[in-house]
């Protein structure tokens, strides 16, 4: 019997703290997700966003602090977690040489997923990006967008409750980025996915949004946008985001 | 999860593995190449310098040829475990290792199922290799074409989790050709797959010793007698041995808690 979601909190990380030898690189990181909320991580470039996806992936352990995905300890419970988890990480981790369908299959895979099934998720997703036409083509052959979108597709393809997303419009236009927004917020809205978006991009910021401000691997902020913009005293986020990141 | 998941998983890492094989036809054509010039040339060549006795598992005298197969079979396989090290530490540089980290089955059956679809692919080439060879006269008995897979296997898994235990040491992939100055040449070189060790002993004690600890030395020797029916315990034991201290080392260097991966982190 695979282990049932209970929890209406869909990402809780408490108390975190992480370093590298002796340099700390995350101080009492505590923040929570719940379902079918979409919250963006803000920080600087080195605010600590990517350790941070490290740790909720798993590919370091945390020593220090709690993280739970849907009330599943992510260190005692790791298969649990990890099933629940979609993520689109800030460098592409396609594989340029294979087709956009042997790079889907490759990852349905390495979640058991059976080749009926996974082709019936493949279609799903892929038409949801709008790439029918690209499916048999080598990644190589796609632009930066496309890549994006096959990384979301497949992100999708286990149907995780919680997808993280670390910069994922880096580097794309601006008809890229808001096709990913847009889609990932109405994955949102309509089937209840809770997000992690991070990004330094202050109009990536709904005003529907949950906000999460990271400043040299310490939480300064967290809350619905008026309440960032309540704490901070400044009218506009972008300017809130910058109150919160000067200085150390 | 359930057995059916872990299957999957398996199939699906051999595939991609097997994809990624024949979309490189060049470097099937020089894992190839290499041994077979070493087959053709330098075996030829050296032939005609270096008597070879009777030794076990062969029965009468044989050509250079014959003896030095086994040995370019251990190479395609010392070359092949190299070559997934150096894709491993490529695919943590480009960041698809973390695809492979992030799926919820444990990471030592990963990292397993990854070198054992790599070790599938040389067994590949090794047969590829002996069918080529053998009109070159390099004959063993039919039966032992079917005896050499279990030793082509282990001793290929012991090769391959060498690979796997340094790719997580490296911490650059051009830190590699390191790997080929202080791993593959000397493990090559100071081993019996291009002369016997009683030849080695008459001219060197000390490099006869560093032969004989040498556990490429003994994944050709189980690879030489297995060619031909037979079984060398003492060899096969070093081998299984070697492989499991490499996977166990590989394991605890990708162990997301203990491991390497964290400590090449801090140090960028």
């Amino acid at each position: 019997m695979e282990p049932v979601e209970t929890s209406e909190v869909a990402l809780l990380v408490k108390g975190l703290d992480h370093s590298f030898g002796s340099r700390q690189v995350l101080h009492d990181v505590a923040f929570t997700i719940r379902r079918g909320e979409f919250t963006a991580l803000l920080g600087l470039n080195g605010a600590g966003k990517t350790t941070l996806f490290s740790l909720i992936t798993r590919l370091y352990d945390h020593r220090v602090g709690a993280i739970e995905v849907f009330g599943f300890k992510l260190k005692s419970q790791p298969s649990a977690a990890l099933s629940r988890i979609g993520v689109v990480f800030q460098q592409s981790t396609l594989d340029l040489d294979l087709t956009v369908a042997e790079n889907l299959h490759y990852h349905a895979a390495l979640h058991g997923l059976g080749r009926r099934i996974a082709a019936a998720r493949i279609a799903r997703e892929i038409g949801r990006t709008g790439l029918q036409e690209r499916l048999h083509e080598k990644v190589r052959q796609l632009s930066g967008g496309m890549r994006r979108r096959v990384e979301i597709a497949r992100a999708l393809l286990h149907d995780p409750s919680l997808l993280l997303l670390d910069e994922p419009t880096v580097g794309l236009d601006i008809a890229s980025r808001q096709f990913l927004l847009t889609h990932v917020r109405t994955l949102c809205r309509e089937e209840g996915l809770a997000v992690l978006w991070a990004t330094h991009l202050i109009d990536e910021v709904a005003d529907d949004s949950k906000v999460v401000i990271l400043h040299q691997g310490r939480i300064k902020a967290v809350g619905a946008v008026p309440e960032v913009l309540g704490q901070s005293g400044k009218p506009s986020m972008g300017e809130a985001f910058a109150a919160f990141t000067k200085g150390p | 999860m359930h057995a059916i998941h872990y299957y999957r998983c398996l199939l699906g890492i051999t595939r991609r593995e097997a994809l990624r094989f024949l979309n490189q036809r060049g470097r099937f054509i020089s894992a190839l190449v290499r041994p077979l010039l070493w087959l053709l040339i330098f075996a030829t060549g050296f032939s005609a310098v270096l008597g070879v006795s009777i030794i076990p598992p062969y029965e009468t005298y044989i050509t250079y040829e014959v003896y030095v197969a086994p040995g370019l079979l251990g190479m395609i396989q010392l070359f092949n475990g190299m070559q997934s090290s150096l894709s491993m530490v490529y695919d943590r540089e480009m960041g698809s290792m973390r695809t492979l980290m992030v799926s919820p089955l444990p990471r030592w059956f990963l990292l397993t199922s990854k070198l054992l679809a790599g070790v599938l692919v040389s067994v590949l080439q090794a047969y590829v290799f002996l069918a080529i060879a053998w009109f070159w006269e390099i004959e063993p008995p039919w039966w032992g074409y079917l005896t050499v897979l279990p030793a082509l296997l282990i001793s290929g898994l012991m090769l391959g989790a060498l690979g796997l235990l340094l790719s997580s040491a490296i911490r650059q992939l051009e830190n590699f050709a390191g790997v080929m100055n202080f791993v593959i040449f000397p493990m090559f070189f100071a081993s019996s797959a291009l002369y016997p060790l009683w030849r080695v002993k008459e001219s060197s004690l000390l490099l006869y010793y560093i032969c004989e600890l040498n556990p490429f030395t003994h994944a050709v020797e189980v690879i030489r007698f297995a060619l031909y029916g037979r079984l060398d315990p003492l060899s096969a034991v070093v081998v299984l041995g070697w492989l499991a201290l490499f996977m166990g080392a590989a394991i605890y260097g990708y162990d997301p808690g203990r491991g390497l991966l964290q400590r090449r982190a801090a140090a960028e």
